[in-house]
């Protein structure tokens, strides 16, 4: 079947400082069919649509859309090209109607309310949206929210639609309203590039997929002919047949030690009710796609998200831990997925950074002295190999992997029980990578337990002598002892069926 | 007609904006009426009412202008120092034998300048706009100052007269004791605001600025990914709110025909508490030129209610200011936050149940 190309992006090339974040890209996208874009974290999907609709300018590469070359600078550009993006975050004004939202930027000096309305109003019904024009759109919820978007960018006589994420804040009546709007609008001919990272809604709705893995392109292929454990080992990056292949020999030690922490249908506002228990010296790890819960269940743990029910014994000791500083004063230490964002302060120094928990922990009326902060620092900086001008250095200008360990640091300077750590690895060079995963080895070897996540499976098979296996937001799995190998790992992930 | 109260039933629950605008007018009448029935006296007469129009024509249109900057997300708190400034530069030019479409010219000129340079400094080079206006409030009261320091009187002859010019209602007016029969007198300054009033109600409602105006207090971000020229529309704002700046000037010399370096002083803060008053919210995106204009009349009937209850000193009308909006404030906040199920009613809920939670915890410890 030979269908028509709509848009044909060719060898798109993007650098960022230091990091190559689209090496001669490929896609393309037919009309009338809803393509998947999928790939793991930093693999390159909102830089592509970002390079698409003009946010970022491209180094290399060039765009075509029908065949015609055409050249996008902004995200205007974009929109008086033909290609319309709907974010996950909605863009729109909550403040004026939804009549206003669809014809507001585009409209004469003189506002014609009563045409705008009715000419709202008929695209609303022609494209079955359960909203009136003159309903004000904060007033709508926020699927109604997403469809008046994409309606704007109907009547804008779209060709490509852009859906970045649009369903991660729906719910499930919500997503099938919003894939009958997507049905409907493929069937008119429009082209539509689905960004999602649920893999369900992937099978149930898109005609082809498109897979790009750090950067690169890994292939194209029609969602029929490729099945859901095959996606996912192009996402992670190993082939089937040569992971069954890589034999995993290591020791795993499953004694019955005594059980340090445990919760029972421990839920958040951001994750689902789930139990957990770790052993005393345990390494375990969470394991799943991105977005599947398993930061948002570690948050939990720590009492960073609204905690909303469950309970938990440590030591066998009821406790309620609701806020972070609880958490720390069980001994538990969190080092967070985000370290820009939620744990370094890049404007002070290595020796504040690495005292700021023990700090919080002994409370604002027991300053740590000077001397007895430096002393720490230079400890730490020596057992970790720090590598920093001296312990007054700001943060800020240590590189990635440094900027970690001061992190590990500050958590392990408070002796915790239970050290919680959330993609520790990511963004930092092999040889520190070895490094954190060889401490995490040794500490857990004192009598520390440690839950560990990565985005990298091998990581996680080497540290964790128990996996759980989180999809859609639901534990699907727990992995042990001859089970802890990537197949089985992947297998887990995508749902079973091979 | 098949239904006749079709009319009268509407299609859709208020804004925050309507919602918000019908308040302020439904408090105001509710406060002018009281004072009617409970203070009688002059509030019996319309002269009153047109006395406070006559007082604060100048108000209300700096107050629509700081109405127009507050919905887009921003504040201008210069606009009572540029009146000022326009009222001293306007009489002295009269004074030195300028014409009166000179010194009008004058005066727009004086607000547009204003509006054209604080719009630029703030939209196109993002400097905040509580910085920029609060430098362009020192430099216009230190121009006036410049100017004169001594309180300048008009004394050009043909714009005395025009200042002087009243419409005159007869049948509005009343008897006074001594049998005289005093008309009520409306100055051509409330003429002008209440064209002010229309021409921006206009604006804000039927034409591309002013909902892209509303589009930008919004959400900023958005407007930008809407298509609006959100920089372009943030300048036009200001200056509007200059050019209005510069028309209120004028007004004020209509109304007091002498120039004096004080003039205006405090302005800016009553029209900003007129807008929030007429139900304008800080955050941007919601108010109304007519919610402004009721605004200011609250104001001031409550000030009146103030003076006519024997409590002279000015003192107590800032007191009763600083109430006054306190009390608007909170009202907008649980009014909208009711609303929308959240915010700060949600807040204060939660804060009484857990009180209460705690008070009955103590009270079962101790039985």
């Amino acid at each position: 079947m030979q269908e028509e190309c709509l848009l044909t992006m060719r060898q798109i090339d993007k650098k960022f400082p230091g990091v190559h974040a689209l090496n001669n890209v490929d896609f393309t996208l037919r009309k009338g069919e809803i393509h998947a874009l999928m790939g793991e974290n930093g693999a390159g999907k909102s830089t592509l649509i970002k390079v698409l609709t003009g946010v970022y300018p491209m180094d290399g590469g060039e765009i075509k859309l029908e065949g015609q070359r055409v050249l996008i600078h902004s995200p205007q550009d974009a929109q008086n090209a033909g290609i319309s993006t709907v974010y996950q975050e909605i863009t729109l004004c909550p403040n004026l109607t939804v009549a206003e939202n669809m014809f507001i930027g585009r409209s004469g000096v003189v506002i014609r309310r009563k045409e705008y309305e009715k000419r709202a109003d008929e695209i609303l019904s022609r494209l079955g949206i359960p909203a009136r024009s003159t309903q004000l759109l904060g007033k709508c919820s926020l699927a109604i929210q997403q469809m008046v978007a994409i309606a704007r960018a109907v009547d804008m006589k779209c060709k490509v639609l852009i859906l970045d994420e649009p369903t991660s804040s729906l719910d499930d009546k919500e997503v099938q309203m919003l894939f009958s709007l997507m049905r409907d609008l493929k069937s008119q001919g429009v082209g539509i590039i689905f960004v999602t990272h649920f893999l369900e809604q992937v099978y149930e709705v898109s005609d082809r997929i498109t897979v790009l893995r750090n950067g690169e392109l890994v292939g194209e292929y029609l969602t029929e002919e490729l099945p859901q454990v095959q996606l996912v080992s192009r996402m992670i990056g190993k082939e089937l047949e040569e992971l069954s292949n890589l034999g995993e020999t290591e020791e795993k030690q499953d004694e019955e030690k005594e059980v340090f922490y445990e919760a029972k249908n421990l839920s958040s506002s951001d994750a689902l009710p789930f139990d957990f228990t770790i052993r005393k010296g345990e390494v375990n790890g969470f394991t799943g796609l991105l977005g599947s819960g398993r930061s948002e269940s570690v948050r939990a743990i720590f009492g960073a998200d609204k905690v909303t029910g469950g309970t938990v014994t440590i030591k066998d000791k009821r406790v309620k831990i609701t806020r972070p500083v609880e958490a720390m004063r069980n001994g538990i230490g969190y080092l967070a997925e985000d370290r820009k964002r939620d744990g370094i302060i890049a404007e002070l120094s290595v020796r504040e950074n690495i005292i700021l928990a023990l700090q919080v922990m002994n409370g604002v009326f027991k300053p740590i002295s000077r001397s007895e902060s430096e002393a720490f620092a230079d400890e730490y900086i020596k057992v970790l190999n720090i590598k920093t001008a001296s312990r007054e250095t700001p943060v800020g200008s240590l590189s990635g992997g440094n900027q970690q360990k001061v992190i590990l640091a500050r958590w392990l300077l408070t002796h915790p029980d239970y050290l919680i750590l959330d993609e520790p690895t990511r963004g930092i060079d092999v040889g520190t990578k070895l490094e954190i995963q060889k401490l995490v080895l040794k500490l857990a070897e004192e009598g520390m337990s440690i839950t560990f996540i990565s985005s990298e499976v091998e990581e996680m098979l080497r540290t964790c002598s128990r996996l759980i296996v989180m999809r859609d937001r639901h534990i699907v799995g727990e992995l042990t002892g001859n089970d802890l190998n990537q197949t089985q790992v992947m297998k887990t992930i995508a749902g079973g069926e091979a | 007609m098949k239904n006749p109260f079709k009319l009268f039933k509407r299609k859709e629950p208020l804004t925050d904006t309507q919602l918000l605008m019908t308040i302020t007018i439904v408090i105001f009448f509710i406060m002018y009426l009281s004072a009617v029935f409970g203070l009688g006296g002059g509030f019996l007469h319309a002269k009153q009412i047109f006395d406070m129009l006559n007082d604060n024509s100048s108000l209300i249109i700096v107050a629509c202008g700081l109405t127009v900057v507050m919905i887009g997300g921003g504040i201008d708190i210069s606009v009572g120092a540029v009146t000022s400034l326009v009222v001293m530069s306007c009489v002295l030019f009269l004074n030195r034998g300028g014409s009166i479409i000179g010194s009008i010219l004058l005066a727009l000129g004086i607000g547009l300048v204003f509006g054209i340079v604080q719009g630029f400094l703030i939209s196109y080079l993002e400097i905040q706009p509580f910085i920029v206006t609060l430098a362009g409030l020192f430099f216009a009261r230190g121009m006036t100052t410049i100017l004169s320091i001594d309180p300048q009187k008009s004394q050009h002859e043909a714009f005395n007269t025009l200042r002087g010019k009243k419409i005159k209602i007869s049948w509005l007016g009343y008897t006074a004791k001594n049998g005289n029969r005093i008309p009520a007198q409306i100055e051509l300054g409330v003429v002008v605001a209440v064209i002010v009033v229309i021409l921006v109600v206009i604006l804000l409602k039927y034409f591309r600025l002013g909902r892209n105006i509303y589009a930008m207090g919004g959400n900023q971000q958005s407007a930008l990914m809407l298509g609006i020229n959100v920089k372009r529309t943030r300048f036009l704002s200001y200056v509007i709110s200059g050019l209005l700046s510069g028309i209120s000037g004028y007004v004020f010399l209509m109304h007091t025909g002498a120039g004096n370096a004080t003039n205006a002083a405090g302005m800016e803060m009553n029209a900003i508490a007129s807008a929030i008053i007429g139900g304008t919210l800080l955050t941007g995106g919601v108010g109304s030129a007519v919610g402004t204009f009721f605004g200011t009349m609250s104001l001031t009937t409550i000030n009146k209610i103030v003076v006519a209850s024997g409590l002279n000193e000015p003192y107590w009308q800032k007191i009763t200011t600083g109430g006054m909006l306190c009390f608007f404030i909170l009202l907008q906040s649980v009014v909208l936050g009711r609303r929308s199920g959240k915010k700060s009613s949600g807040k204060i809920k939660a804060f009484f149940r857990r009180l209460i939670n705690s008070i009955r915890k103590k009270k079962k410890a101790s039985t």
